[in-house]
């Protein structure tokens, strides 16, 4: 049996670790930031199975910690999951590690094929998060085309990615719902302070059903930014790009 | 087990990995290589979100995105040559890696060497060797493989390394040398001898041949072409 022996160097004191696994009971950690939608679906995995943990929230981004720095010497991001001491970064390598970590309420389902359907979509998703918000950051010609292809990601998600199947993972909520999430706490607030409304009931009538679904689960309705906090927060990013885009 | 099938491209990195797995767990298949100038219908249909390849198709249920295949492999053919460790933390490792070196921003460097010219290519060059660099120290270290002593999911994601040589010969500069970064090196060696990985290699000559002309079509179109 091969045993994988990976040591990840700590930039301050030069140390390497020996990597050994960990229990269900060991010392939850994680570091996030109360806007980012990476973050939340990380809380929202350990909430559906009912994992406790400390959570560590970072001064994002102008402030971040000696210690986030430290369990993320790579990427310096959020969110930063640590167990029993151990850092895992990147939130979609993290939901994976949950799942496996704790079984219950399982994120992914049994069969392998299905498996591979979750984890494209959840993957198909997590690459279209940006340019999903390009249409917050651009202007004129370049947000007609940021908002055309929000229509057409939509429409693929809409025509392939959820069938007439409540949540993405089926009849529970699996990885892809958690990384679709973001539209609910995110998207649709900007939606709001640009105008603009992509998944309504006539034109996605399969994602507008997801939203309902999605946002009324317990677990997800409790722990979701308050929205118009979150409004306020995109207000303010939307003065910085207008103030650097006027000089 | 079921038909297995294999869409590919003869020197893709990403439909190679595929081939690699299977083989190192022989698994038999059919593999059907794609012109991706001129996509098959069959592509069309099995990966109709991004129409590209690899595509694995088992049992005539279609599997897209290479890092999502070899999960799929691993959990279907469990029992030989695994591909990830058992310790979840370590299978974390090995995928957190698998993202990073995929990603588009450390994947760029490499592709600017290839086509690039003047101060975007002298950039590029740096901007490799420390990704290299970092692959070298970091992550390789002082293990045989990526996957320690046996060939792993990540070796197969840094596989295009073991032909890396060809886009160097082509721009005729070195970057992966064996003076500042023997470990890779030595794993180059180690990884092309293995007897699944010696047989599914792109054919040098072809690639030399088929590279040469991509380089002189990229640089005759671009923009920033130098008068040499």
């Amino acid at each position: 049996m091969q045993r994988l022996k990976i040591t990840f160097k700590l930039t301050k004191n030069n140390r390497t670790r020996d990597q050994t696994s960990h229990t269900m009971d060991d010392e939850v950690k994680l570091f996030g930031f109360w806007a980012s939608p990476f973050s939340l679906r990380v809380i929202w995995a350990l909430k559906l199975k009912g994992v406790d943990y400390e959570y560590i929230e970072e001064d994002i981004p102008h402030n971040k910690s000696e210690l986030l720095l430290k369990y993320n010497p790579v990427y310096k991001k959020i969110p930063v999951l640590v167990h029993g001491g151990k850092p895992i970064a990147e939130s979609l390598v993290i939901l994976e590690y949950i799942d496996e970590v704790w079984p219950h309420n399982p994120l992914l389902p049994k069969d392998a094929y299905e498996r591979s359907v979750a984890r494209f979509w959840a993957k198909f998703i997590d690459e279209k998060i940006r340019p999903m918000w390009e249409f917050f950051h651009k202007f004129g010609e370049e947000q007609q085309k940021a908002i055309e292809n929000n229509f057409k990601i939509l429409r693929t998600i809409e025509e392939h990615g959820i069938g007439d199947k409540k949540f993405f993972g089926g009849d529970q909520i699996g990885i892809a719902d958690l990384v679709f999430g973001m539209v609910i706490h995110y998207f649709a607030p900007m939606e709001d302070v640009m105008g603009v409304k992509f998944i309504k009931v006539d034109t996605f009538p399969r994602l507008h059903a997801w939203m309902r679904h999605f946002s009324e689960h317990p677990v997800i309705k409790d722990n979701v930014p308050d929205y118009s906090r979150v409004v306020d927060y995109l207000n303010g990013y939307l003065d910085i790009i207008n103030r650097m885009q006027n000089g | 087990m079921g038909e297995v099938k294999v869409l590919g491209s003869w020197s893709s990195p990403y439909g190679l990995r595929v081939q690699w797995a299977l083989g190192l767990k022989s698994v038999e298949y059919e593999y059907i290589d794609e012109d991706l100038l001129n996509k098959s219908q069959m592509l069309l249909k099995y990966n109709p979100v991004h129409k590209k390849i690899p595509v694995l198709v088992h049992n005539g249920k279609p599997i897209a995105e290479s890092a999502v295949i070899l999960e799929y492999i691993e959990e279907t053919w469990p029992q030989q040559h695994p591909l990830l460790p058992k310790d979840p933390y370590e299978r974390a490792m090995v995928r957190f890696w698998i993202n990073f070196l995929d990603n588009k921003d450390k994947v760029a460097p490499f592709i600017t060497f290839f086509i690039g010219v003047g101060e975007e290519h002298k950039k590029a060059v740096n901007e490799a060797k420390e990704l290299l660099k970092l692959y070298e120290e970091q992550v390789l270290g002082e293990k045989k493989y990526f996957g320690g002593e046996e060939i792993g999911m990540l070796d197969l994601a840094m596989g295009w390394m073991a032909y890396f040589g060809v886009i160097e010969e082509i721009v005729d500069v070195k970057i992966l040398d064996a003076e500042t970064f023997p470990r890779l090196h030595a794993w180059i060696q180690n990884f092309r001898a293995h007897p699944v990985i010696k047989n599914n290699l792109p054919d040098h000559d072809r690639l030399l041949q088929n590279y040469t002309e991509k380089r002189q079509r990229f640089l005759a179109y671009s923009p920033h072409t130098e008068n040499a």
